[in-house]
This record gives C-alpha cells, sequence and structure tokens, in this order.
C-alpha cells in the first residue's frame, strides 16, 4: 500500500480562506514515506500554499513521474486530480494538459533521478517552452526506491550510506535552468518552511515556468556524516539570499519593508511578489549576474536558496501558441469542424 | 504482362534527387488525370536531400486499376548512375527517352528497345543563363518531350504550369519555355505520339488526386482534434505539415487571430505521446504522427495510456524498418508492435486505412474510438499511401455527425453522484466513465501506471488487480464490431474455393490480380481487413474456404500471426504471400504467386 485515506475532522474553529475552506480541504492520503523524510515537509507546504492562495483545490492539477517525490501527489489537495505518470515524463504530460486547458493551475512534482537522470530532456525542454507551471523538484541526491543508489545531484565527495564516494559532478538543477532560460528559478529547503512556503505561492502565481529546487533529505539513504545532502550539511552551508512574499492584488503592498531591500514584481494576475534581499549583493533579476553568484558559491559548498531569478516578461507556452482563452478542451465542435461545404470547396485545389 | 495500349502503359523516371524532377514528375501525371484518364503515381526516393537516385512512376490506367502493374513502358532515364538498372527494367518493345547531350553508348545495350535521345542539356544551356534554371529546366523540357510522344494536351499542362506558380508568374513563362524546347525537339524528330499514348476520356469525374498524410490531417481538423504532438520522421512529418496548413485555414480567430489549436513540436516521441496523453487526459482531442522507430520509443507512455484508460490516437505511417531501415521505402511491419505494444498484456485498438481517402474517414473514427474506449488507436498507413498522390474518390463530409467523445460525466452528472470511482463498470460493457479535471471537487481521482483497483486506488491486491486488467480485456473484445468491418468482394459465378485476404495499401495489386486470375478461370473471394480487433467475419470468411491467401508487405505475415493468436482458425488454412523490398506492392506479384500455388496443388 502506498497510501491510506486520512480521516476527514472538521474542526468548527479551525481557519477558513476566502473560499471558505479549512486547512483539511487541502490534505490527501496518509503518506507511506519513511518517518522524517523531508519530502513530507514539501507537501505540507504545497498544501499550505494553495490554502492561503484560495485555490479551489479541483482547479488545480497535480502531475508527477516516479520515485518517492512522485508519490506524494497523492498526499496533498485530495479533491485535485492527480497523475502519476511514467519515470521522468512529467513535464510532457504536464504539457499537453497545460496545452487542453491553460485554465488550471498545474503543479509537477518530481525528484532528482526523475528530472536529472532519466528526465533531463523533458524537464529542459518544459523550461524552454515556459509552460505555465510549478515544477517542485524535491532533491535528495540519491535514490531512496531502490535503496541507495547516488543520483545525477549528488556532488563531488559525497559518500553513501555504503560508503561509496561519488567522483561525478552534480547537474545542479538551478543553473541549469538559468541557462535554459527559465523565467522563474528558486532554491528551498524542507527544513525552512517560513522560507519554502512563500517561494510555492510565488511560484505557483508566476505566469510561466516556475522551479523550485527543494533540498529535502532522504533519511533512510542519505542523511549520513559524509553525505552533502544531510540536514546536518544543509544546515551548515545553508544561505538565503532573496526572500519573497506573494502579494494579492486585493491586498496593499505593506510598507514595513525598509527602502532599498524590498523590490516589487508585478504579476499577470494583478498580485505582485515582493522580493527581500538578505544578502544586498544579490540582485534575483539579473540572470548573468545570477548565475555567476550561485556558480562562485556552490563552488565553495555553500547553498544559496530563495527566489534566485524572476522575470515576468516572457511570454508563456499558452501565448506563444496564441491560444485562446477559452479552454481548447470546451471548444465548442462547431467552431472546430470546418462542415462539408468547406470540405468541397478545398478539393478544388486537388482535381 | 500485357502490351501497353492507348491509355494502359507505364512511364517510369529515373532522376536524381534534389533536381526538382518531383514537381515535374507531378505535373506530367497531373495533366493526364486531367484529361479523364485515371493514373497511378509512385514516388520512390532516397533518405538524402541531394544527389541520390530517385524514381517516380506512373501508370496510365483508362480501366482505373489502383496500384502499381510492375512493368515499364517508358523510361526516361537521366540518372546516368543508374542507367544500367533502368534500361534492365524496361519492358521490350519500351521506349527509353535519355539525355543525348553527352554520348551514351551504353544506352545503345539492348536492341530490343526504341532509344529516342533529347538533347535536354544543351538546349536548355542555349537557353537558360542561371545555373539553378538549367538543371530545373531540363526537367520541364522531357515533361515536353513526353506530352509529344503520348499525346498529351499542352493546354493542359500549361494551365497546371499556371496554377503550380499563381504566387510566381514570372516563372510560368521561363518553365512554358523549357516545355516547348522538348516539345517541339521530340515532333520534330520522333514519330509523335507513339503507338501507346494517352487519349481524353471522362473517367475521373468526382475524383482527386491526394495524398494520405495530408488526407489524415484533414481527417484531425474535421474531427476536431485540438493538439497535435509530435517529433519529426520520416514519413510522417507531411502528416502534421499538412495538419498545421490546414488549422492555418480554419482554426485561426479572423478577428483575433487566436489559434483553436496547438501543435507542439516535442523534443523526441516520448515527449511527443507525453504531451498527447496530458491533453487527451484533459479532455481535449490530441494525436501524435510517427513512424515505427516513434512507436518503439513511444511504447511505455502506449502501455500507460492503456492501463490508465486515456484515449490516444497515434498515426504510424509505417516505412521500412527494422531499425532505421530504409526510412523512405514503404512496408507493413508494425502490425504486430503496436497490436500489442509495450509490457505486460497490453492489446490495441488497430485500423488499416487503404487508400488517402480511408486515411480521412479513419482518421475521424480513430478519436471516436480512442474517446469511447478510453484507449490508444492506432492509425496504420504506410508510405506508399501517406506520401503518394492517390486518384480516389472525393472526400465527403456527413454535415449531421457529432464526435463520440465517449463517457465523460459533466458537473451535474458528478453533482448527483454520492461518490465517484474512476474504474467501475457500471454499465457492464467494460467501459468506466471518467472525469475531467477540473470539473468538480468530487470528480477528482489520481490517474496511474501503477497496480490500481475498480476505485482507482492502489493496490497490489491479487483480486482487485485482476478485476481490473479482465475489464480491460473486455472493453477492448468490445470494440471488434466497431472498428470498421471488412470490405468483402465475392468473386462472380458461385462458390470459390479459395479466398484472399490483405489489408492497407495492398488492396489495389489484390483487386486487380482477382480480375486477372478470373479472367484466367481461377475465381478467389477476397476480404480486406480494415480494423482489429477482429470481428467474427475474419473467421468466418477463412472458414468458407478450403485455403485463404494473406497478401502481406512484411517478411514474418505479421497479420496472419495475429489471426492465428486471436481466432481459432487452423493454422493450415493461411497460406502468404509476402512482399517486403519496400517498394509498393504490384498486381503482377500477387497474381504470379498465386497462380503458382494453383499450379502447384494442381500437379499434386
Amino acid at each position: 500500500m502506498t497510501s491510506f485515506a486520512k480521516p476527514h475532522i472538521n474542526l468548527k474553529h479551525a481557519k477558513r480562506n476566502d473560499l471558505g475552506l479549512t486547512w483539511h480541504d487541502y490534505e490527501g492520503a496518509m503518506s507511506t514515506l519513511c518517518a522524517g523524510c523531508g519530502h513530507d515537509s514539501i507537501t505540507a507546504c504545497m498544501a499550505k500554499a494553495f490554502f492561503e492562495l484560495s485555490i479551489e483545490p479541483h482547479r488545480a492539477v497535480k502531475i508527477s513521474g516516479i520515485g518517492c517525490s512522485s508519490k506524494t501527489t497523492a498526499y496533498f489537495l485530495s479533491e485535485s486530480h492527480g497523475n502519476n505518470t511514467v519515470h521522468g515524463r512529467m513535464p510532457s504530460v504536464a504539457t499537453g494538459a497545460a496545452a487542453a486547458n491553460a485554465g488550471l493551475t498545474y503543479i509537477g512534482v518530481s525528484g532528482d533521478g526523475d528530472s536529472l537522470s532519466i528526465g533531463l530532456g523533458q524537464f529542459a525542454h518544459a523550461m524552454r517552452r515556459n509552460v505555465n507551471m510549478l515544477y517542485m523538484l524535491e532533491n535528495n541526491g540519491v535514490y531512496g526506491l531502490t535503496k541507495g543508489q547516488f543520483s545525477a545531484s549528488a556532488d563531488i565527495g559525497s559518500k553513501s550510506k555504503k560508503g561509496e564516494i561519488n567522483l561525478s559532478p552534480p547537474i545542479d538543477p538551478v543553473t541549469l535552468a538559468l541557462s535554459l532560460g527559465a523565467s522563474f528559478v528558486a532554491r528551498g529547503f524542507s527544513g525552512d518552511r517560513e522560507q519554502l512556503v512563500p517561494l510555492i505561492k510565488a511560484g505557483l502565481k508566476h505566469n510561466g515556468f516556475g522551479l523550485i529546487d527543494v533540498i529535502s533529505p532522504c533519511v533512510s539513504f542519505n542523511d549520513h556524516p559524509g553525505s552533502t545532502k544531510s540536514y546536518a550539511h544543509t544546515y551548515q552551508y545553508y544561505h538565503p539570499a532573496v526572500h519573497a512574499d506573494y502579494v494579492p492584488m486585493s491586498e496593499e503592498i505593506k510598507t514595513s519593508y525598509a527602502a532599498g531591500e524590498a523590490v516589487p514584481v508585478e504579476l499577470h494576475d494583478g498580485g505582485s511578489i515582493i522580493l527581500r534581499k538578505i544578502d544586498e549583493d544579490y540582485d534575483p533579476r539579473d540572470r548573468g549576474a545570477a548565475y555567476t553568484q550561485i556558480a562562485e558559491r556552490d563552488a565553495k559548498g555553500e547553498i544559496v536558496t530563495g527566489l534566485l531569478y524572476i522575470d515576468e516578461s516572457h511570454d508563456d507556452m499558452a501565448a506563444m501558441n496564441k491560444l485562446p482563452a477559452r479552454a481548447l478542451n470546451t471548444m465548442p465542435y462547431e467552431t472546430l469542424c470546418p462542415g462539408s461545404e468547406a470540405l468541397a470547396a478545398l478539393q478544388k485545389g486537388y482535381r | 504482362m500485357s502490351t501497353p495500349s492507348v491509355n494502359d502503359f507505364v512511364i517510369k523516371l529515373a532522376n536524381v534527387n534534389g533536381t526538382g524532377s518531383a514537381s515535374a514528375n507531378g505535373l506530367l501525371m497531373k495533366s493526364i488525370f486531367r484529361m479523364g484518364v485515371p493514373v497511378v503515381g509512385k514516388n520512390v526516393f532516397p533518405s538524402n536531400i541531394q544527389g541520390l537516385p530517385t524514381w517516380y512512376e506512373i501508370r496510365v490506367t483508362g480501366e482505373g486499376y489502383g496500384a502499381r502493374s510492375g512493368d515499364v513502358d517508358m523510361m526516361v532515364a537521366m540518372n546516368a548512375n543508374t542507367y544500367a538498372r533502368d534500361i534492365a527494367a524496361l519492358r521490350p518493345g519500351g521506349v527509353l527517352i535519355y539525355d543525348s547531350t553527352w554520348p551514351r553508348q551504353h544506352v545503345l545495350s539492348r536492341n530490343d528497345v526504341t532509344v529516342l535521345g533529347v538533347p535536354l542539356a544543351q538546349m536548355c544551356n542555349g537557353a537558360f543563363k542561371a545555373a539553378r534554371s538549367r538543371v530545373l529546366m531540363k526537367n520541364m523540357a522531357y515533361v515536353g518531350a513526353v506530352a509529344a510522344l503520348l499525346d498529351i494536351d499542352v493546354d493542359v499542362v500549361r494551365t497546371l504550369v499556371r496554377e503550380m506558380f499563381a504566387k510566381k508568374p514570372k516563372l510560368v513563362d521561363l518553365n512554358m519555355q523549357a516545355i516547348a524546347l522538348g516539345y517541339d525537339y521530340a515532333m520534330e524528330h520522333f514519330d509523335c505520339p507513339l503507338a501507346f499514348h494517352v487519349q481524353k476520356l471522362d473517367n475521373t469525374a468526382g475524383k482527386i488526386m491526394i495524398d494520405g498524410n495530408t488526407a489524415a490531417g484533414l481527417g484531425c481538423v474535421y474531427a476536431g482534434a485540438t493538439v497535435g504532438a509530435w517529433y519529426p520522421i520520416t514519413p510522417s512529418t507531411s502528416l502534421m505539415d499538412a495538419f498545421k496548413s490546414w488549422c492555418e485555414k480554419f482554426r485561426v480567430d479572423p478577428d483575433t487571430g487566436e489559434h483553436n489549436y496547438c501543435i507542439i513540436q516535442a523534443e523526441d516521441e516520448l515527449a511527443a505521446v507525453g504531451m498527447v496523453v496530458g491533453a487527451s487526459w484533459n479532455g481535449a482531442r490530441a494525436f501524435t504522427p510517427t513512424s515505427g522507430p516513434g512507436i518503439s520509443l513511444m511504447s511505455e507512455f502506449i502501455g500507460f495510456a492503456y492501463y490508465a484508460e486515456i484515449p490516444l490516437v497515434l498515426f504510424d505511417v509505417q516505412r521500412v524498418g527494422p531499425s532505421t531501415g530504409m526510412p523512405t521505402r514503404t512496408q507493413q511491419g508494425d502490425v504486430q508492435l503496436c497490436a500489442y505494444a509495450s509490457h505486460g498484456d497490453t492489446r490495441h485498438i488497430l485500423l488499416f486505412p487503404a487508400d488517402p481517402g480511408e486515411c480521412f474517414t479513419m482518421a475521424a473514427n480513430a478519436f471516436d474510438l480512442a474517446e469511447r474506449y478510453q484507449t490508444p488507436v492506432f492509425v496504420l498507413s504506410d508510405i506508399d499511401i501517406g506520401m503518394n498522390d492517390w486518384m480516389v474518390d472525393e472526400l465527403k463530409w456527413d454535415e449531421a455527425r457529432q464526435p463520440d467523445r465517449g463517457k465523460v460525466l459533466n458537473v451535474e452528472q458528478i453533482e448527483e453522484l454520492e461518490v465517484f470511482h474512476r474504474y467501475q463498470d457500471v454499465d457492464g460493457d467494460g467501459i468506466a466513465w471518467r472525469t475531467l479535471p477540473g470539473t468538480h471537487p468530487k470528480g477528482a481521482y489520481f490517474t496511474r501506471g501503477s497496480g490500481h483497483n475498480a476505485n482507482g486506488d492502489y493496490t497490489e491486491n491479487e483480486a482487485e488487480y485482476q478485476e481490473v486488467l479482465d475489464r480491460l480485456v473486455r472493453k477492448w473484445r468490445g470494440a471488434a464490431d466497431h472498428v470498421p468491418p471488412p470490405v468483402i468482394k465475392m468473386a462472380k459465378g458461385g462458390k470459390a474455393r479459395w479466398g484472399i485476404i490483405a489489408y492497407g495499401s495492398s488492396d489495389c495489386a489484390v483487386l486487380e490480380a482477382c480480375d486477372t486470375l478470373a479472367a484466367e478461370g481461377l475465381h478467389l473471394d477476397y476480404m480486406r481487413i480494415r480494423g482489429f480487433p477482429f470481428n467474427d467475419d475474419v473467421s468466418a470468411f477463412v472458414e468458407a474456404h478450403d485455403l485463404v491467401y494473406v497478401v502481406e508487405q512484411n517478411r514474418d505475415a505479421q497479420l496472419r500471426g495475429l489471426m492465428m493468436l486471436e481466432t481459432l482458425i487452423p493454422r493450415a488454412k493461411l497460406a502468404s504471400i509476402l512482399h517486403y523490398s519496400g517498394e509498393p506492392l504490384t498486381s503482377h506479384f500477387v497474381h504470379e504467386h498465386i497462380k503458382a500455388a494453383a499450379r502447384q496443388e494442381q500437379s499434386a
């Protein structure tokens, strides 16, 4: 069994969102991951983000590939359609789904094996297409379900549970995304919900492809001394650079941010993302500078986190393809079929 | 082998690819068609952009047969590298046309054919300045010579040239000048017309000339398909090209410029089919065109769509395998691959169009079947159908036709439900109801390729797993009576002992062979299979005959294999006639093989 139904508890005084729904309405089945798994924290953060954004659960779509991370789409938003596809191919299914109906909110959940090894091609091309979706990459540097092989994100010198040392260079999803033209690039840590929930909200509201690479330690196979994806290692080298808050259109931007530090980025839906620089030198609106800084700090073993790059000016896939406001999957047949007269007329060219 | 006569002969043109010969050869064929005389055109081309040999065959057939005959009565030999084999291919008494600008001793190697030299290069070099024009116009010059020799109406040719260059009128005169060079030379130097030539008829009324990929792309538009995802591969690329151009014509909102379609060129075939899975799962009619190598790559997703019950329409324009094979040559080599694509117990619905007309209608059928049965549906055409222009009946569309979107619950239906379970067989036909994302909170379910029960929940329970798997095969069997039924043509004059079964692009060759055999006194009944799973007619047909020949364009008798696996037909009742050289099947091939078999039986 990978899922158990969770009892639905109706708490009278539970906090309600703008839709009148409680936090429990955004839950899913019981997780069957290992106790202490970073992924479960991320699942809770995703549910919280959807709850706080007041997105109707059935207007969200969860898509995943194969692996521990991909299983988690069953553990939140039980009133959303979920599609647990095949290994490494979540991006293509999300792309097709978004083409059919651009009006829903798409969240893809994947892992480092699913995205950076078997699925590297699809991961890259979904970014190029700027599919309007949030892509959660739950990154633990290891294959959990098959018991502890290194993944492509394992750092050089990182030690496996069996004592092997990884010698191949890692693929960093963040610098990869920056070089491929992704329009929203973030990194988080499953151990920092304060940072992660706002990042997910911003990513869901961003128009286009949003990537959040979340370091998510595997307690069973990669949380030992010598691993660079353990809780201890991540806490030690963790460096938040830019904090991001989503502010809906209806709310006025609070002025509590110190001038010069808070930068609002306007979104297509009328809301904004407020960037708060923790690191003054860092500019998340300059792709080249962001790339350089991240690469330099990576080389020193520092894990830079936060909203690392954002560009709201790019057309997403729907705009690039001139898709109409009305979803293709609801287009009336009469609009789509040219009819028998047109058929007769066009065949004049074939005589 | 019949002797060539008026409106009954074959012209073969041997060219070098990339020299512009295809449009000249097409012009020649279309001119004959416009004179009311049925034609068959086959382009045998290399997997190359420029420099390799390419052939174009035009059969002029007043009777309207649709296949290659196998004869060559006139050879236009424009490729020095293939002279030897081109000359050898000519029927005794045939006519060879070559470019006599340079001495060609070996054209005289046969004394049983008429050799006609036309100084094409010399004339074109004299008339045209630009190097590219000189190359291109040589083709038009031989069109002129052939037109004179075959009495093709020059006015018809001129009209077609005007249509060809409607957007570049300057080129009309240039091309007509080249045509005149060849025409005048032939009129002056040869005895025109030849004994076999073209004579106006009225046998093409109500017919069009179209290739299968163009027709299939059009069928997708008429079916209401909105999402197409693909990865370029010969010979299916032109299907998506066609879909795109039809969409640009019919699906762009004139006021807003918005597109009522979305075409995505994927990074590979795995992504292409994944996009179709995503779009279909989300309720759009979506498809992918590909060829055999693409099906191999798509197999994992095909199994996913089968098990998770997601509609999927795939066009497999078959080419020669195995592996890369011969990408521009034709074969029916993917029948078994498609029937059972993917690991585990999977089986799919197949449709076999026999010509571009059926590519159009079966494209529309494929979407109805895919959505009705929530499963992958393959339309198996091939290069011959997909990329050659065929003469077919004008395409028709029933204005009253509505798409069958299958069992999809709408908001009101979900609202009435106490609880929704994705995979329950509520109607007893093996087909469960589905819901689309975004419709209603109660309609949500979790789609998975892992083991699931009738409720859609994950399971590793034996009985629950088997319940779903057993329903899937019941559902699939139910499609047998809803795929297009076989077309049966009974022999005249009573009960034939032997039968023939064929499918797809073999149809025309078999029909003609049956006529020829009947004229020789051997009568056979013919059944053309159009879909899989097989319906009961297939077994009944075989049972009614002592022996049935299954004509296929592959080495391993793939359809015969399917028949033995899927029916109780005794193996000994099925004999194979197999053609797998990569060239389109000829009527001679079928005729010779059945005649030889008959002789053998008589002597036994």
